[in-house]
């Protein structure tokens, strides 16, 4: 049996050399680096704490704020970079899972530093539709207020955060970051919401 | 270590008999690049171990990235009705360049598909059972395909034949 952490490097070895070369490199870092910034958080923030608001542009003309979803569960995904081979998994997976999302009445939103024209390429591409902030400028700050800004490479985290209807951080999981961390501990944290509508 | 939520069982689509020692159970998109590379891997796989493999197979369609994915899965399952579900399954596998309407309409008649049941493949008569594989897939903590369970046990191994033959032999030596 592989260690979970190196399976991307061996599923995709095979057919496609420069995904394998891009995960190689991140994975030569250390997955779980403590941030730099003194008076920010160096831990994912807490189950039971609120989630820190923020706006950001989810297109090159348009913000969204996290309170702006408040009375739905939000996912929250941040996520690297776009376009870098695990990500480009796991975006794909939400992407196919938005059906079960909708029954859950919940909003998923993906976060990383790349800009606003990049998401959109990205989310063009690979026919996203569900919106991809920007967590440009300052950059990382958000993932920063989340204590999952990993200030060594100069990105955020592979993080999922489940946001209750009140804006409450109810689940929350760190992967490595070269692992795509599926969804299932998405669903079971759904499935526990309080005063939720559950699906069928 | 991700669990298989929902053991395989005789609502799957499986090879072998259920109670084999070892069952693989893979959750695949018809018009994945990775699970065609697989697939005559798992074919090799299931040709050395024999009856002591059961191998069953769920969908796992990632519409949104392979457009012909889950109608070609819709043709798979209305070929089961007919009792020829691994027959299309192959075809598939081995036509992945060529997975549009019209080809898949194709492979339906040589496989016996009458008019009817064609239409209700293009019509999306299965998409019950396809989003079912799906979810279930999804709770047990696939990623992306192809992912491939070990006795309800989540492999990331290397999935070419020969590892995947001598782990499983393995497996049997230490279970006599």
């Amino acid at each position: 049996m592989g260690v979970p952490g190196g399976r991307i490097l061996r599923e995709n070895g095979l057919r496609d050399e420069s995904r394998r070369v891009c995960a190689a490199r991140l994975n030569d870092k250390p997955l779980h680096e403590e941030v730099a910034v003194s008076n920010l958080p160096s831990s994912p923030v807490a189950v039971g704490q609120p989630a820190p608001e923020f706006t950001l542009p989810s297109a090159p003309d348009k913000n969204v704020s996290l309170s702006g979803f408040r009375g739905h569960p939000v996912v929250l995904v941040f996520y690297p970079a776009d376009w870098s081979p695990v990500c480009g998994d796991q975006v794909a997976l939400y992407n196919e899972m938005l059906p079960v999302f909708r029954d859950y009445d919940a909003q998923i939103l993906g976060i990383s530093v790349d800009g606003a024209w990049c998401h959109a390429a990205f989310a063009a591409d690979r026919k996203l539709q569900f919106p991809l902030l920007a967590d440009f400028e300052p950059k990382g700050e958000i993932a920063r207020r989340y204590g999952v800004y990993d200030a060594k490479i100069g990105v955020a985290e592979r993080a999922l955060f489940v946001i209750d209807a009140g804006g409450i951080v109810r689940w929350r999981y760190v992967s490595p970051i070269d692992v795509n961390p599926g969804a299932d501990g998405i669903l079971e944290a759904l499935d526990k919401l309080p005063h939720e509508r559950s699906p069928a | 270590m991700s669990q298989l939520k929902t053991a395989v069982g005789p609502d799957d689509h499986t090879q072998g008999p259920l109670d084999a020692p070892i069952v693989l159970l893979e959750y695949g998109d018809y018009e994945c690049p990775y699970c065609g590379e697989a697939y005559p891997e798992l074919k090799a796989v299931q040709k050395a171990m024999g009856d002591s493999l059961c191998f069953a197979f769920r969908n796992f369609p990632l519409s949104n990235a392979h457009p012909h994915a889950e109608r070609a899965a819709e043709f798979a399952e209305a070929a089961a009705t007919i009792g020829r579900f691994w027959e299309m399954h192959d075809a598939l596998y081995e036509h992945q360049d060529a997975l549009d309407d019209k080809s898949l309409s194709r492979y339906a008649r040589q496989l016996g598909f009458d008019d009817a049941l064609i239409e209700s493949a293009l019509n999306g008569a299965f998409a019950a059972r396809i989003r079912r594989d799906f979810t279930g897939g999804v709770r047990s903590g696939v990623n992306g395909t192809p992912s491939l369970f070990v006795n309800g046990q989540r492999y990331d191994g290397p999935r070419d034949a020969d590892t995947l033959v001598a782990l499983f032999r393995q497996a049997l030596a230490k279970h006599r």
